[in-house]
């Protein structure tokens, strides 16, 4: 058996900060972070001094290949004013900068430090497509590349093998997609801000406008399966099961538990973290279900004393629809095969049992990969310090969130608890 | 006796020769396709080469629209997609590869499940020029 994985000591979130993700070609990643490092000093309520920083750990994925820069650590100290402290990149495709926290966390827990700045950055806009579907196609396995697989191809096949497990079809999907897009209006840094009715009745006007044929769609799921409104990607994920391309940044503030209360009175602690690594389509155990998710819930389930059901709203990553439905089952939110019903029933909606992605998600929040880890966190540190806005999970006093991250197609998974005492 | 080591560059080579070949653990008896230096199993590194039939069915799939550069570059895309998939094998491994025989336009045709049977297709051109494992449906 295992040994049950525990800190060494508590760490404690005691502030955070997210650029506006998008597409923004008049901004770099220095921008970018610094965009995201302000926001940061300015949520630590007791107010900091930057020279207590210790050390940096800074996610990206492939900056290297979307702008031809590696080394994103020393820039970032740099950037800061902090170097000559020591600033790592951690690289774990699109789960790179919760690699970085988690790193971090580890560092922090083993007394080595008590202040450590960690975030990530990514600028993908700067290419088109077809070069950003070809950079994120190094994440995936060998083999799969090989066989013609893109990233939403990956996904496409995990798609018809739960499909045909369990008996779903895309307009389950369609409730994923539905739900993100009417989270995403409510938060004010995610990259798209409409929902699909918004985007239904402007196609109709636009026809309308130039003289053309007005669509039909009487609900949301007739323009979804209107190839029109939504062409195929990767059968059976469409346009509208797929994250966006973005640029954006994240960071946080971590400290030492026996410290936190000198920054805020509301910090948000590690209740429980964990990592692991998964084998590809050709090897994978299950083809509706990463195995790597299994183990980094195990591992965060085992440090935190929580169970699935303790937790009450997650960011997971929904890289593609599919995925998010994938994770809610594998984290023990739902029953596996289960959790389509689950979405179709409203369960994952804001006002739901279980609210997942708040944020609009990675569909609508936008995905700069390696910003996205933090990002997540970050909107479970803005939902448990009731801080939310508009988007705030309603009609509940909430201690326990936790946030889901994916690398590739499954290479990597890390599953993180944060609680507030 | 098969001397290549057990990787993929042997893999790759052995496909080139039209053979899609595995490593078999001879400590358990594990069978892998693509083959392994060590055994996921038991650890051992001591594997042999293994011919498998090429027979299988198929258990996940996509329909490719949106083409990465080489595929692209020999013609698919939008207008022309491409089918790949997960094949499990009847010997008991998974590969992935391109499903051809199917209309990759009409992805409610394809089904998990079909029976598929491997082969060998020459592709690209000049430096590109390859063979591509593919599965087929019998
Ligand atoms: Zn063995």
């Amino acid at each position: 058996m295992q040994k049950e994985k525990k800190l060494g000591r508590g760490v404690a979130i005691v502030g955070a900060g997210m650029s506006r993700f998008g597409m923004f070609p008049d901004k770099d990643s220095k921008d970018l972070f610094a965009e995201a490092y302000q926001e940061m000093v300015a949520s630590i309520d007791k107010g900091f001094d930057p020279k207590d920083i210790e050390a940096i750990w800074i996610g990206n994925f492939s900056n290297d290949f979307f702008i031809h820069q590696a080394h994103w650590g020393p820039i970032i100290s740099d950037l800061l004013g902090l170097a000559p402290r020591p600033a790592t990149r951690t690289e774990g495709a699109c789960a790179s900068s919760t690699l970085a926290f988690r790193d971090a966390t580890m560092a922090i827990a083993s007394g080595l430090y008590d202040v450590v700045l960690v975030g990530g950055v990514e600028e993908m806009s700067k290419r088109t497509t077809e070069e950003v579907t070809e950079g994120l196609a190094l994440a995936t396995f060998p083999y799969e590349g090989r066989a013609g697989f893109t990233f939403p191809g990956v996904f496409g096949a995990l798609a018809t093998a739960y499909f045909a497990k369990y008996g779903a079809g895309r307009e389950h999907l369609m409730n994923i997609t539905i739900k993100s897009h009417e989270n995403a209006p409510l938060n004010p840094k995610a990259q798209f801000n409409k929902t699909i009715a918004d985007l239904m009745a402007a196609k109709k006007a636009k026809a309308e406008r130039e003289g053309k044929p007005v669509p039909d769609w009487r609900d949301e799921k007739e323009a979804l399966w209107d190839p029109k409104f939504n062409p195929p990607v990767a059968w059976p994920m469409h346009l509208f099961d797929c994250c966006p391309i973005s640029d954006g940044a994240s960071c946080m503030l971590l400290v030492a538990e026996d410290i936190a209360r000198s920054f805020t009175d509301e910090p948000v602690y590690v209740a429980g973290i964990g990592q692991g690594s998964g084998r590809g389509l050709h090897a994978a155990p299950s083809l509706t279900s990463f195995e790597a998710n299994k183990h980094a819930a195990a591992e965060a389930y085992g440090m935190s004393g929580y169970k699935p059901q303790d937790i009450q709203f997650a960011e997971v990553h929904d890289c593609f629809s599919i995925a998010e439905l994938i994770h809610i089952e594998d984290l023990g939110f739902f029953e596996a095969g289960e959790g389509y019903k689950a979405v179709a029933e409203g369960a994952t909606r804001r006002e739901g049992s279980m609210p997942i992605n708040t944020s609009g998600g990675l569909k609508c929040k936008g995905h700069p990969v390696g910003a996205t880890g933090v990002a997540q966190l970050y909107e479970v540190w803005k939902q448990l310090r009731g801080e939310a806005g508009e988007r705030q999970i309603p009609g509940r006093e909430l201690h326990v969130g936790a946030a889901q991250n994916l690398g590739g197609t499954g290479g990597t998974c890390t599953f993180t608890i944060l609680e507030r005492r | 006796m098969e001397e290549r080591p057990f990787g993929d560059i042997s893999y790759e080579e052995f496909l080139r020769e039209k053979k899609l070949m595995g490593s078999r653990c001879k400590e358990c008896g594990e069978l892998y396709v693509p083959p392994r230096h060590f055994c996921f199993k038991c650890h051992s590194d001591k594997m042999q080469w293994e011919q498998v039939s090429g027979k299988g069915e198929l258990a996940a799939f996509t329909c490719i629209f949106v083409a990465p550069p080489y595929m692209a570059r020999r013609g698919y895309g939008r207008n022309n997609p491409y089918c790949t998939g997960v094949v499990k094998l009847e010997e008991g491994p998974r590969v992935v590869a391109r499903i051809e025989g199917v209309d990759a336009s009409k992805p409610e045709t394809i089904n998990v499940g079909m029976v598929l049977q491997a082969d060998f297709i020459q592709e690209g051109e000049g430096e590109e020029a390859t063979t591509t494992l593919v599965f087929k449906p019998i």
